[in-house]
């Protein structure tokens, strides 16, 4: 039997990066350069080289990102779209929010952020309802409607963003600023990251879980907005008036992001347990995932939120060189920094070095979830420092 | 025979150890926590008034104040240290080794034991499926090296070794950042104090009077701290925080601040904080001219000028004391904030200590609808008066009437004590705008002839209406009106409640209270009226005049409490802003910088490369048949691993499955 040379080669040599990218991902690169090379056209007057630096590397690594998850390249089309819809409608005057009816009660910041909320905690309670029913399609629209919602709440911070140099320019800056934002911010990094694990492992179960950490900071956002009129767009004070800024915040994100998805997971994973132990026919130890798999979703997640922390951490200090005088102040913020990823350190190496594995690392991580949370939020609340500009 | 592990073998198995890392890592994280509940480096006065002595002594002894300086915190971070520089130490050559080595020494029988491993019979003959290894594994990605023997070949790959790099950059760059912290700490003067060649200044003196055994030289590595430089004006010298005092660190150069800036948004919300600052330095042919602010700072001979606050360089400011007593004159005063003035007009001496000037008060403010709003209300001073005792009151006075809930007034606060809100006094503003009205009405209710006119005209008419003619009562009205309103200009109510207290029983004072209040009422009235008159307002009163009326009586019922015998009153200012810089030497920071980056570049290493072995052991199996075991095994994420492995062993499989006739043209490295 003679096999011709051609199929042994395609059947043994692993198709480079560049030749697994169809015509759709050129696309998408084309796209994304050319938003960007209008964006500098644009606004490139108004930029410093840092901005501009960041900007030239938004483009590669949105790019990168769309290659290697193709389905944000759908979803960031789509923010564009409704992005540019609601700047359109703006037509250069803030009072439209509440005159034109697509801004009043689609695209204005403050609508999108609502259907954002709502979109969310629509989904929260779809997916537990597809846990619950078994139904595939159910949770099938879970994961529509986190998709809905991570779209209108990503607009609504892009046209926030937008918004801010309406009210008058000199009050512009990238909404990642104070509590609200960055709310809005942890919700979508969240979501993303979940949507991302759901579309790898091709397994809807863990939605309800994920999206009630999520459901749980839109549900602050909301008692924020209305209780302290959070949402109202200020000035920045002049600590923050610095680049530094749009890469800290995010990248802090990321990491704050990953942990809770970590604690989640965890969650599933107790659970899981638990029912194979009292009831293995039951809902929880039939429905969930394997225990392997949700071990291994919460190691990725915390070896990428701790990565991202790493790197947001020392983004901070530079920061803090920059505007305070000194890398590191044992500041509160900083300092529950440190403690964030002492704990987190602490997880991997046992994880690593000693393989423990499954319940008390699952422990662990939900407890980290509220170290993570103190760090995030109780820092601003309860304690006084250098970083008070997110007080409740 | 085994030597049984000699002590500082011992030592270094513990150092090294995981779970001493790991509990270290834990430790370091619980201390950080105490640091952050309990306030750091607050004045010592401060914690000893919170906690009580005991608990304040005791926390002394534990340095919690200053945490993150104590010898303890100290060295729990370097036993950190030691403990992370033992493991690299021990892993290193290990490490070296395993990038070394291929092992292509394997056993047959450890291959087949291994957890990942398949063995695939082919119709291949030796050398066939040993090239078509390589080419797999290659194409994989693999490193490759061979050992030929005469029952068999084995082909071992390797790849992802930059995983171990992750690790030991991970680890080294913590060793770094480390030690680039311990560059710039403050541990040189805390030697240097604990050898008593330092010691830090505790008391509130100038600069130049510091001894100089709290002063630091310029040749000193690294400092940090700051610097208030009033417009106009320079130093060369920053104050370094030490505990519960500080070192005076002197610069190698002049910093002067030609002036200071705030801009504002629309909003009123500062906007950015700048400095023109001029460097003056001898190694300069003319002096440096720059403009820092918040984020902005200037990098001039390897140290850092930050603008970090503001605050009053000095401003000047004319003042008017206005007496709550007829019996003092009125006086101007001209001064200048942070200078103390002997005042002499009234009964007893009082030393007026200026503190602060501030131009812009964002205060929240409720409007006619009872709405809070933030809003400025405009310059304001604070200012202590200390009386012959030593005893003071400090006070923030308002330059501008304030409105509230539509009513507009002179604002002054009054507190005993900085730990204390606050209480303020409200002086309703006349029509014209001033407080003339008001100080004349308190003026006349000191006056006991106009008080008596004033009583006799309105006890009068009150007798003439109801038809009664009884001098005796009338008298006796009469004397209490003008008894009762001095007791209330002098003392308030408090003043009222004392009279009642001194001459009825308790159980007629509810009842005597009502009926002074109504004949101290109608007096108050008579003599506002009269007030009224000089200013030329006769006749019925409009509602407005009776509100301002009311506001006078709550004001005047509050001054003997208020402490002060004047109301102070910022009438023209120039202001004197000083600039507060914080200063910095770091030298540690380029290698904290260095090291953050090898910590970032070593973490993503360690979690997105994998270190992977496969191993392909080939064996003849006659002229046209060879028998191939894979094996492969990974240093960490097994279930990634695991997926892998299964991957690439049905490449091996349908590879295998083929034949090929021409070897000879593919690649053999
Ligand atoms: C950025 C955080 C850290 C990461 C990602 C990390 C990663 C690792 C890894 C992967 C190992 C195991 C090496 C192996 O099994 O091949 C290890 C071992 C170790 N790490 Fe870390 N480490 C970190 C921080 C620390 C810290 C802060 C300490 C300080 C106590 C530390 C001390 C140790 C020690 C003592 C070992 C044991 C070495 C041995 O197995 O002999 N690590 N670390």
């Amino acid at each position: 039997m003679s096999v011709p040379q051609q199929t042994l080669e395609s059947l043994i040599e692993e198709p480079s990066l560049f030749k697994q990218l169809g015509l759709r991902d050129w696309l998408w690169a084309a796209v994304v350069l050319a938003a960007t090379a209008f964006l500098f056209a644009q606004y490139g007057n108004g930029m410093d080289g840092y901005e501009i630096g960041i900007l030239a590397m938004s483009a590669p690594s949105l790019i990168g990102l769309g290659w290697y998850w193709k389905a944000f390249q759908p979803y960031a089309l789509a923010v564009a779209a409704f992005s540019l819809l609601g700047i359109w409608l703006y037509d250069g005057s803030y009072a439209n929010a509440e005159v034109v009816f697509g801004l009043k009660f689609l695209v204005s910041s403050q609508s999108a952020v609502m259907w954002m909320s709502a979109l969310f905690v629509m989904a929260t309670v779809t997916y537990l309802g597809g846990l619950v029913a078994n139904n595939e399609f159910t949770l099938k629209t879970g994961s529509a409607l986190t998709w809905a919602a991570l779209i209108m709440g990503m607009t609504g911070l892009m046209v926030r963003w937008y918004e801010t140099y309406l009210v008058d320019p000199e009050f512009g800056h990238i909404p990642v600023s104070n509590l609200y934002e960055v709310f809005i911010l942890f919700s979508l990094i969240t979501g993303l990251l979940y949507l991302f694990y759901e579309g790898r492992y091709k397994n809807r179960s863990l939605g309800g879980f994920v999206l009630l950490v999520i459901s749980a900071a839109v549900g602050f956002l909301l008692w924020y907005s209305v209780s302290r009129d959070a949402d109202k767009i200020l000035p920045l004070v002049p600590a923050l008036k610095s680049y530094w800024m749009k890469i800290h915040v995010p990248a802090n994100f990321v990491g704050y992001g990953s942990f809770a998805l970590a604690a989640m997971v965890s969650v599933a994973y107790l659970l899981k347990e638990r029912g194979q132990r009292v009831n293995p026919n039951g809902m929880m130890a039939t429905r969930l995932p394997s225990l392997d798999m949700l071990d291994d979703v919460t190691y990725k997640a915390i070896a990428l939120g701790f990565a991202f922390f790493t790197v947001a951490t020392i983004l901070g200090a530079m920061w803090a060189a920059e505007a305070w005088g000194g890398y590191w102040s044992w500041d509160p913020k900083e300092t529950w920094a440190l403690i964030v990823w002492l704990n987190y350190a602490a997880w991997l190496h046992l994880r690593f070095s000693k393989g423990w594995r499954g319940t008390p690392m699952a422990w662990w991580a939900i407890v980290g979830l509220f170290v993570t949370l103190f760090a995030f939020l109780g820092v601003n609340m309860f304690l006084s420092g250098l970083h008070s500009y997110g007080e409740l | 025979m085994r030597n049984s592990p000699t002590s500082s073998t011992r030592l270094i198995n513990f150092l090294g150890s995981m779970n001493l890392a790991i509990s270290l890592l834990v430790v370091v994280a619980i201390a950080s926590v105490i640091g952050t509940i309990l306030r750091q480096n607050q004045p010592y006065t401060d914690y000893q008034i919170k906690f009580g002595s005991f608990w304040f002594d005791l926390f002394k002894a534990l340095d919690l104040y200053d945490v993150y300086s104590a010898v303890w915190f100290l060295s729990i971070l370097a036993f950190l240290v030691i403990s992370i520089a033992t493991c690299v130490g021990r892993n290193t050559p290990g490490i070296l080794r395993e990038l070394r080595h291929y092992r292509e020494n394997v056993q047959e029988k450890s291959l087949r034991a291994m957890k990942h491993q398949t063995v695939i019979p082919t119709a291949q003959n030796a050398a066939q499926a040993q090239a078509l290894a390589i080419r797999i594994l290659h194409n994989q990605g693999f490193k490759t090296r061979q050992k030929a023997s005469d029952d068999h070949a084995v082909v071992a790959g390797m790849k992802g070794r930059a995983n171990h790099w992750g690790y030991w950059l991970t680890h080294v760059g913590m060793i770094v950042i480390f030690i680039g912290g311990l560059l710039d700490s403050r541990l040189p003067l805390m030697v240097a104090e604990w050898q008593g060649t330092l010691k830090p200044e505790t008391r509130n003196i100038p600069a130049g009077e510091v001894p100089a055994i709290s002063q630091l030289s310029t040749s000193n590595f690294s400092y940090r701290g700051s610097v208030d430089i009033p417009e106009g004006s320079r130093a060369n010298i920053l104050f370094q925080p030490m505990r519960e005092g500080y070192f005076v660190q002197h610069l190698p150069f002049e910093v002067e601040v030609k002036e200071f800036r705030v801009e504002h948004y629309s909003t009123g919300m500062p906007k950015s904080f700048e400095s023109d600052l001029v460097i003056h330095d001898k190694d300069l042919a003319k002096p440096l001219e720059t403009t820092i602010s918040v984020n902005h700072p200037l990098f001039y001979k390897g140290v850092a000028i930050y603008q970090a606050n503001f605050g009053d360089g000095g401003s000047e400011v004319k003042l008017r004391l206005h007496p709550f007593s007829s019996r003092y004159a009125a006086q101007d005063l001209d001064g200048k904030i942070f200078g103390d003035y002997n005042l002499t007009s009234s009964d007893q001496q009082y030393k007026l200590e200026l503190k602060d000037f501030r131009l812009f008060n964002i205060n929240d403010m409720e409007d006619e609808t009872g709405k809070v709003k933030k809003k400025n209300i405009g310059p304001s001073i604070t200012f202590k008066l200390r009386d012959a005792t030593g005893q003071a009151m400090e006070y923030q006075n308002y330059m501008n009437p304030v409105s509230i809930k539509g009513q507009i007034y002179y604002l002054s606060g009054v507190r005993a004590s900085p730990a204390e809100p606050f209480r303020y006094l409200h002086i309703p503003v006349d029509p014209k705008g001033g407080m003339e009205r008001f100080m004349r009405f308190l003026s006349n209710m000191q006056n006991t002839e106009l008080v008596k006119k004033s009583a006799i005209e309105t006890t009068r008419s009150s007798m003439q209406q109801t038809n009664v003619q009884n001098t005796e009562v009338e008298n006796q009205v009469i004397e209490s009106m003008v008894r009762l309103t001095e007791q209330f200009a002098s003392k308030g109510s408090e003043g009222i409640m004392q009279e009642i207290a001194g001459r009825f029983p308790e159980d007629k004072r509810a009842s005597a209270s009502e009926a002074f209040m109504k004949v101290l009422n109608a007096s108050l009235r008579s003599v506002y009226a009269e007030t009224l008159k000089q200013e030329g307002i006769s006749g019925e009163l409009k509602e407005a005049d009776w509100l301002f009326f009311d506001d006078s009586i709550l004001a005047i019922d509050k001054i003997a409490a208020y402490g002060s015998p004047w109301f102070v009153q910022l009438s023209t200012f120039k202001q004197i802003e000083a600039s507060g810089l914080q200063i910095t030497r770091s030298p540690g920071k380029d290698v904290v910088y260095f090291g953050s980056a090898m910590l970032v570049i070593g973490v993503f290493l360690l979690f997105y490369v994998a270190h992977r072995r496969i191993w392909v052991w080939i064996k003849p199996l006659g002229e046209n048949q060879s028998e191939i075991v894979v094996a492969g095994s990974s240093n960490r994420n097994q279930p990634e691993f695991e997926r892998y492995f299964n991957r690439l062993q049905g490449i091996f499989q349908q590879a295998m499955a083929y034949e090929v006739k021409d070897v000879s043209s593919t690649t053999n490295p």
